[in-house]
Parts: structure tokens; sequence; C-alpha cells
């Protein structure tokens, strides 16, 4: 008999998944699209991840970077073996995929509210989705304001994604760190977009989703332009290993994240981040 | 005005945005005007009512090379406020700006003549200027975007 820890999931085989398309993004990171092979796992929601599993190599978790029926998108930047092996599998190729698991970004919570979505680097990729959702039932929201940072122009994600933003009426505003010559924009850190933003702080709800420095220093400015705690949610990451919230790996105090999170209310988040030993 | 915003002048008290505001002139200068350079002589600022300023920095071999940018409703340079006064960077438009342009020279005296104003103004300087400079560029420092990429077993795609 199996007996699984309070909130556990069960851990379930991997389902087979055919890779059916490929897209270099940056230098380092790729998107690969997955369809099943047989029958597809359960919904998943924007925020939430898979353990996808390279054969010969091993798994590691993906946050879903957009959701389309049955069909998976996984934006992956090269760092280690597996996520090598993953990032550069071509059409046609097989993986196998665990999931959906952990929590994601609580869009209901947000309706009526003009949003803020924050971005830091590959944070981009979990707020994809969200931003899709928000943009496909715009009468739900208030005004949509997307702030992206990243390292240099060459490190941006969906640059022509973004244009279909503004298209669609969100306010986009984009900052690097180290421009090149070429670069038009702004310089400097994400949290100097905010004041351009459009928003009423005691009617917004934001999603950040970065380093986690970069998601301190945006929590805390937006607390101090008025935005209460449980109306900011971020995403948060620890070493995560079998998704299902049986090892451990992933804990931050009370809360494991492959389970409870990554997507936490920023009042639960605060006082474990200030938590070094955590 | 976005209700969510901090505003250099709406940082100020009212009676002493209305103070400082007696020393401003409106200005509107094009896209890709230099502004000032590094080391010219630092007797005006600005506070930016529209459009983006970048800070610059001139590398021999490389040109200048964009540091930080300037927008809405913030303050541009505060080398004025402290001696030798010459700016540390320079400063080029990037769109056409509009913009309050002060007297470095009578904004110093004035300080001196009313402290009350003056130190609303100082402090009003080194929390969202200075301070906020400073805390942007020790971020900047720690490469954030670069050191996430030494771990894949977060959930953001190999971390982002």
């Amino acid at each position: 008999m199996t007996v699984l820890a309070p909130g556990a999931a069960p851990a379930l085989p991997p389902s087979p998944y055919r890779v059916v398309g490929r897209r270099l993004e940056t230098s380092d990171t790729a998107t690969i699209e997955l369809e099943p092979v047989r029958s597809g796992l359960a919904p998943f929601s924007p925020g939430q991840f898979a353990m996808v599993y390279g054969f010969g190599v091993g798994d590691i978790p993906l946050s879903v970077s957009r959701i389309e029926g049955d069909r998976l998108t996984h934006t992956i930047r090269s760092v280690g073996a597996v996520s090598s092996r993953l990032a550069s599998l071509e059409g046609g190729a097989s993986v196998g995929v665990r999931g959906p698991f952990g929590t994601g970004w609580d869009l209901t919570a947000a309706m009526g509210r003009d949003l803020l979505i924050v971005a830091g680097g590959l944070g981009l990729a979990p707020l994809r989705p969200l931003i899709t959702a928000a943009l496909t039932a715009p009468e739900r929201y208030g005004r949509v304001n997307v702030l992206i940072g990243a390292r240099s122009p060459g490190d941006l994600l969906y640059a022509d994604e973004a244009e279909r933003w503004r298209a669609a009426d969100a306010r986009v505003l984009v900052t690097v760190d180290r421009p090149d010559d070429t670069w038009r924009g702004d310089v400097g850190v994400v949290t100097g977009l905010l004041n351009r933003a459009e928003f009423d702080p005691g009617a917004t709800a934001a999603f950040l989703c970065g380093p986690e420095v970069m998601m301190r220093a945006t929590a805390r400015d937006l607390a101090r332009r008025g935005i209460a705690a449980d109306r900011t949610q971020v995403s948060l990451e620890r070493t995560m290993h079998c998704g299902t919230g049986h090892c451990g790996h992933c804990q931050l105090g009370p809360l494991l994240l492959c389970r409870d999170g990554p997507v936490v209310r920023w009042d639960h988040a605060e006082p474990l981040l200030a938590v070094r030993e955590l | 005005m976005t209700a969510g915003r901090r505003d250099f002048l709406q940082s100020l008290p009212p009676v002493h945005r209305g103070w400082l505001l007696g020393f401003a002139h409106e200005v509107t200068l094009p896209a890709e005007t230099r502004i000032f350079g590094e080391d010219d002589v630092a007797d005006r600022f600005w506070v930016v009512r529209s459009g983006l300023v970048a800070l610059d920095v001139h590398i021999p071999g490389r040109g200048p090379v964009v540091v930080e940018t300037v927008a809405d409703g913030e303050l541009l340079g505060w080398s004025w406020l402290f001696e030798p006064y010459r700016w540390h960077l320079g400063a080029r438009t990037r769109s056409a700006v509009e913009a309050w342009e002060f007297d470095a020279a009578r904004v110093r005296a004035a300080m001196e003549d009313s402290p009350a104003a003056g130190l609303a103004l100082f402090r009003t300087i080194a929390d969202q200027v200075i301070g906020e400079r400073l805390r942007s560029a020790r971020t900047r420092l720690l490469d954030l975007y670069g050191n996430d990429r030494s771990r894949e077993s977060g959930v953001r795609g190999a971390v982002g």
C-alpha cells in the first residue's frame, strides 16, 4: 500500500509527448512545443509546471509558457545537461511529461482590477499564458501593464508577441541592464518602469516573476505605492526534484514549493524570504 | 498622473513644490540633443515632464555608453548640488523631451535662504534620486539575470 504525505500528489509515470515545434529565442534559450502521443495530461493553468523528462539524461521542472488545448509549450534556457538536451530537441523527438504541478496565478483575484505584470529575464515565460488569458478577456480587468526587464536586448523573449500585446491595448514597457548600440529604450532595473505604468494602487493586482532579489525589490516598491501585499503574487523557486511533495528539496519554511507554490501571495512569501536559513 | 506613480515634484510638500517651481521655466528639447557632457559645469537641472533621457559615460574606442535612463516625473541631474558642480555623467535625449528647467545657482542660494524648503528638497533628492540610483546600481552589480543561469532545477525553464 502506498502512503502519501499530506497534500502530496501520487508519483505517476511520465506520459509520452512528442516535440512538434522548436524556436530559438536567444543564444541560449529555446521554446519547444509538445503534443501528447496518446491522451494528454490534465489541463494546465498559467503558472503551473510540468516535470519534463529527457530520456537518458533526467527530468527537470519547467513552467508552461503557452497552453493550447493538449499542446504544452516550454521555454528552456540551457544551463545544464537536462535543460541543454531538452532545449536542443527537434520536431519528432520524444520526451516524458508529468504534471500539472503546483499552484497557478490566481487571475480570479484580479477580476475588476488593473493588472501589473512584472517579469525579469526568463520570468516572462511563466507569465506569458497569464498575459494571454488577461488579454483574451479584457472586459474582466482594468488596465493591463506588462513590465519587462532583461540583461541585454539579445536576452529579450517573445519580442514579436510584445507587439501583439501592445496592439491588444496592454501597456508594455521594457528595460535592459546592458544596452547595445542599437537599443533606444529604457536602461535600468525593472522597478524604474513602475512610474510609467498605469494603475490605481487601491484596485490593482500584481504578478511578479524573475530573480528573487528582483521580485523582493519590486514587491516592496509596490507596497510603498499602496498595493496591498495580499494582492501581489510571486513565483518562487527552490530546487525541485519530485514535483509531488515527497522529497522535500523545495521546502521553504512550511511550504513545499512544488505543491504549495510556485505561485505564492506576497503576504505569505515575504516573512519566509526574510529568513536567511530558508 | 497615475495614482501609483512616485513623481519627484509630487513628493515635495505642496508649499515647497510651489517654492521650487517658482524657479522653473518650461523647455522643449528635440530628440538626440546633447543636454550636457561629463565634466561640464552643472549650472542647471531639470525635471522631465515627458520623454526619455539617456545618461552616458564616454568610453574611448566605444563612444558614449548608456548606463541609465531618466523618464517622466524624474529629476535629471544632482551634481549641481555639490561642489565642484560638474556633471559625473553625460545626458542626451532619446525622444523629444519636455521638462522644467532650473537655474542651479539660484536654487542653491534659495536653499540657503529658506532652510526648511532646502531641507525638503535635499531629502527628496537623497531619497528619490541618489538613494534609488544607488540601490539600482547595486542591484545591477549582482547581474541577477546572468547569475540565474547556474541552476536547472527551478520551474522557469531552467530558471529565469
